[in-house]
């Protein structure tokens, strides 16, 4: 496939007219990916592209907010914990396109309506694992935290929050790729992002080889880049994990 | 796109008891001609949809487990398992099943492949870290009994990892059932097709298309969860209730 | 381990603290976990509170600072009841360390140490200086202060765990195990280490143990709790061993109680038996005469700096003149500054009845037998003769 187009570019090189009728013909025989075709109408990726980012970014955002909310009233009032984690467990089980499209008469067609699912589904993953980051935090530490004249909002913050960090940032870090999947199925509700370009520009356009395979490329690029950011970002916030014993 | 602009003036709960009507009695198509919904064909769509993805689930874990848990046993490949979790994850279902459609073709077999590839990730990365985990005191204590590698493996680490493993299997299952809903793109017609041709079945058909897959996801869920509880070891479940207790 | 004078001069002023019939029951249960507790602890003392598994010494401890609230009764410190005071205040001024240290893993050596002067708000120069005073006061490098607790061995913790408690100058300290989890050799060194730490702080400290080894060791009073939180006897570790209460207190202190009175001591807390001296060169015919009624039966003989030669034998004494070289060696020659369990050990692996003692300086001091240490043994003077825990001999 990359062999055959890269024989044709040599060719198009410097003539417009042969180039653009050859990425016509590309694309009027859907034969293989039209990548001179996607490039000269990179324009047309841009939206979509930064549709999906605004769903990931402010789904997660949102995620995180509510999350670190139930946590600190979970972490008050024990009895809440399990069931916050059924209730998001619940959520999460019901699968993203059957949740876009129940929420479609509550909320109606759009961007709200998949911000709420996919913050829903973000918010499973990243309770748990402040929850989890929570319990992992060693009783001696916060023993000694209290016996030392600690209120339990200061042992809250400067103790037990920082000791969970890296699990909360391992939940972002699922979360945020996850739902960077989960948004090509905005699509259905009508929200646009990366899922309008492999859908309803490539499989409902007559399977336009072209539009799948760019916006599956898209979104797993940014699946990626998101992961090697969350690593870094791991990394930085919390060096007491990066030591070795001496 | 085809997709409904869901009628505003409709009430949510006129919107629900649509498509639980829809569910329930056929009514004519939205087009031309035929009958559409009711029991007769929410059976169809849903049998198949279930035996699809019972198929994918089921060869998935018959190739996957004995990899996941060898691996894990061996305690090597853990960059393996855990990449290629990680690329599960990463991967759109609906890029997969239109990547298929553009690529490999439609039918029962490609949509069975697809599906049993999404299946792989969750229980490799799981059987392999159920294993890993398991208390590598109890490992020794057994071989010190004299046990084989494989007796290891079927009396202490399997039974020790079941949750582990199971929750990956969960997790496979309803990545299987959710992506089994975009089937019908492919030409496999499962319940999905009340949601992708809405054309045919109208609002109330999409609306209770999504109530019957989240409804089936969650059924699914109780009963793997189910038998998550029968194959856990007692001593096991003890031991993490009291863990909970104590945290 | 060199105790600067900075520390010595800015140590808080140590406070009395005293339970008056604490009580802790918990809902539900079937009876106290500690039952009408009474102890006074002057300023400045080590209170061990020592028993085995379960016997509430550690829910004892844990009510002087309310990590467990008390059920009836008070606990005084100063003149201030801790039930008058916020929880939280009342911790900030009690030294707090505990047998897992709980240093928080994500903040440096440094950052751990000025934990309570960070809660009371000293500014961060006080604060950081006060880390770098502390480290160098538990004998650990300034520069260990920028690490995390997972770069320190299990022993610079346990330092760090100390040097934390200590850092706002608290005049009274809760140590619940603390030598607990580190081996046995590092665990000596550690205490030894307190000891003389505390030689120079002069806290009032409530130590829990289950060892009563190491609460003889470190306690200038010993509380010996039985299950069900209740006092069996209060006493000083010569008391306790000397002067069980009862049948299990002498059972909790050990069948050999009375070499671990022993190991409290120096050959120069005891009344030494003296010998007749001969010095050489002497007529045989005076010493002769002095060994008629004298405490030990037999001379010694001392070179012109009265260190010990040897024992006279009948031969010897049948020469003209004490000679230079007697028939018997005088070994083992003890020092006074011997622990007095060590000077018995090597009386009876000599075989010997009686050994020189010399002082620091090699001269003879007097002689020590197996008789005189047993007569000590059923005296008064067992029951009292004590130094306190910070100036006792290093076993």
């Amino acid at each position: 496939m990359v062999g055959a187009l890269v024989s044709v570019v040599p060719l198009a090189q410097g003539d417009g007219f042969f180039r653009e009728r050859d990425e016509a013909d590309c694309v009027q025989s859907n034969d293989t990916v039209c990548l001179d075709w996607a490039l000269d109408n990179a324009d047309r990726y841009v939206s979509p592209t930064l549709e999906h980012l605004l769903l990931v970014g402010v789904s997660v955002a949102a995620g995180l907010v509510i999350a670190l909310g139930l946590s600190v009233l979970s972490h008050r009032r024990r009895w809440l914990m399990p069931a916050f984690l059924a209730t998001t467990g619940v959520i999460y089980t019901i699968p993203s396109i059957a949740l876009f499209l129940l929420l479609l008469p509550i909320s109606g067609r759009g961007t709200t309506t998949a911000l709420i699912a996919l913050t829903l589904y973000t918010l499973q993953i990243i309770y748990r694992n402040i929850v989890t980051g929570l319990a992992n935090v060693p009783d001696a530490a916060k023993d000694a935290g209290r016996g030392m004249g600690m209120t339990d909002r200061q042992l809250f913050w400067r103790v037990e929050m920082p000791l969970a960090v890296p699990e909360i940032i391992a939940g972002l870090r699922i979360a945020t790729v996850s739902t960077v999947a989960i948004a090509t199925l905005a699509v259905f509700a009508g929200a646009g992002g990366l899922g309008d370009v492999i859908y309803t520009e490539g499989v409902q356009a007559g399977v336009f080889k072209t539009a799948i395979v760019v916006g599956s490329a898209i979104a797993i690029a940014m699946a990626i880049a998101f992961d090697v950011v969350y690593i870094g970002a791991q990394r930085l916030l919390s060096p007491w994990r990066q030591v070795r014993p001496v | 796109m085809s997709v409904s602009a869901f009628n505003p003036q409709a009430s949510v709960f006129d919107s629900f008891s649509g498509a639980v009507d829809f569910i329930f009695s056929p009514r004519d198509e939205v087009g031309v001609g035929g009958e559409v919904g009711g029991l007769g064909q929410v059976a169809e769509f849903l049998w198949t949809h279930v035996w699809i993805s019972a198929l994918a689930l089921a060869v998935a874990v018959a190739l996957t487990l004995p990899i996941g848990v060898y691996l894990g046993h061996r305690g090597s490949g853990e960059l393996l398992a855990v990449a290629i979790g990680n690329a599960g994850r990463a991967i759109p279902e609906l890029a997969l099943i239109a990547l298929m459609i553009a690529f490999v073709g439609v039918g029962v077999l490609n949509v069975t492949i697809a599906l049993l590839i999404l299946g792989i990730p969750p229980i490799l990365t799981n059987a392999f870290v159920g294993i890993r985990q398991v208390d590598r005191d109890a490992v020794e204590a057994a071989r010190g009994v004299g046990m084989t590698e494989f007796e290891v493996i079927a009396r202490v680490e399997l039974p020790l990892a079941v949750p582990t493993i199971m929750g990956g299997v969960r997790t496979a299952a309803i990545a299987i059932i959710a992506t089994a809903t975009i089937a019908p793109l492919a030409g496999v017609l499962t319940l999905g097709d009340f949601i992708l041709n809405f054309n045919v079945y109208g609002d109330d058909g999409l609306l209770a298309g999504a109530i019957l897959v989240a409804l089936l996801a969650l059924v699914v869920e109780l009963l793997l969860a189910g038998l998550q509880r029968l194959l856990t070891p007692r001593g096991v479940m003890l031991q993490r209730e009291a863990a909970r207790a104590a945290a | 381990m060199e105790v600067g004078t900075a520390a010595r001069q800015e140590a808080g002023e140590a406070l009395s603290v005293e339970f008056r019939e604490a009580t802790k029951r918990y809902p539900g249960a079937d009876r106290d976990a500690v039952e009408r507790l009474s102890l006074e602890i002057p300023a400045g003392d080590i209170c061990v509170l020592v028993g085995p598994s379960g016997c509430g010494k550690t829910t004892a401890m844990r009510m002087a600072n309310r990590m467990v609230e008390i059920t009836e009764g008070d606990i005084v410190i100063g003149d201030r009841s801790v039930r008058d005071r916020s929880p939280a205040e009342l911790r900030r001024e009690i030294g707090y360390v505990i047998q897992q240290i709980g240093l928080f893993p994500h903040r440096t050596i440094a950052q751990n140490i000025a934990t309570v002067p960070g809660l009371i708000g000293w500014d961060r120069a006080r604060a950081e200086a006060r880390a770098i005073e502390l480290l160098e006061l538990i004998g650990l490098e300034p520069e260990l202060g920028e690490r995390y607790p997972a770069q320190l061995s299990g022993g610079q913790q346990q330092r760090v765990g100390v040097a934390r408690a200590l850092a706002a100058n608290p005049g009274v300290m809760l140590m619940d195990e603390p030598f607990g989890a580190v081996d046995p050799i590092n665990r000596e060194r550690l205490q030894n280490e307190f000891l003389r730490l505390q030689a120079d702080l002069g806290k009032t400290i409530l130590f829990v143990t289950h060892d009563i080894d190491e609460a003889i060791k470190m306690g200038d009073r010993i509380a010996v709790m039985r299950i069900g939180g209740r006092l069996a006897q209060y006493a000083t570790p010569a008391e306790l061993l000397m002067a069980p209460a009862d049948g299990f207190v002498e059972d909790f202190v050990g069948a050999d109680r009375a070499l671990k009175r022993l190991a409290l001591m120096r050959v120069s807390d005891i009344d030494l038996w003296q010998a007749p001296l001969a010095h050489v060169g002497q007529a045989t015919g005076e010493v002769r005469a002095k060994l008629h009624g004298a405490e030990v039966p037999y001379a010694l003989a001392i070179d012109s700096e009265r260190r010990p030669l040897g024992w006279l034998s009948d031969a010897d004494l049948r020469q003209e003149t004490v000679p230079a070289r007697p028939d018997t060696s005088p070994d083992p020659v003890l020092d006074e500054r011997d622990v007095m369990r060590d000077a018995l050990s090597d009386l009876l692996q000599a075989e010997t009845r009686y050994a020189p003692v010399v002082d620091g300086e090699g001269r003879i001091a007097g002689v020590l037998s197996v008789e005189i240490i047993s007569e000590f043994l059923t005296s008064d003077e067992a029951l009292t003769e004590e130094h306190s825990a910070a100036e006792r001999p290093l076993g």
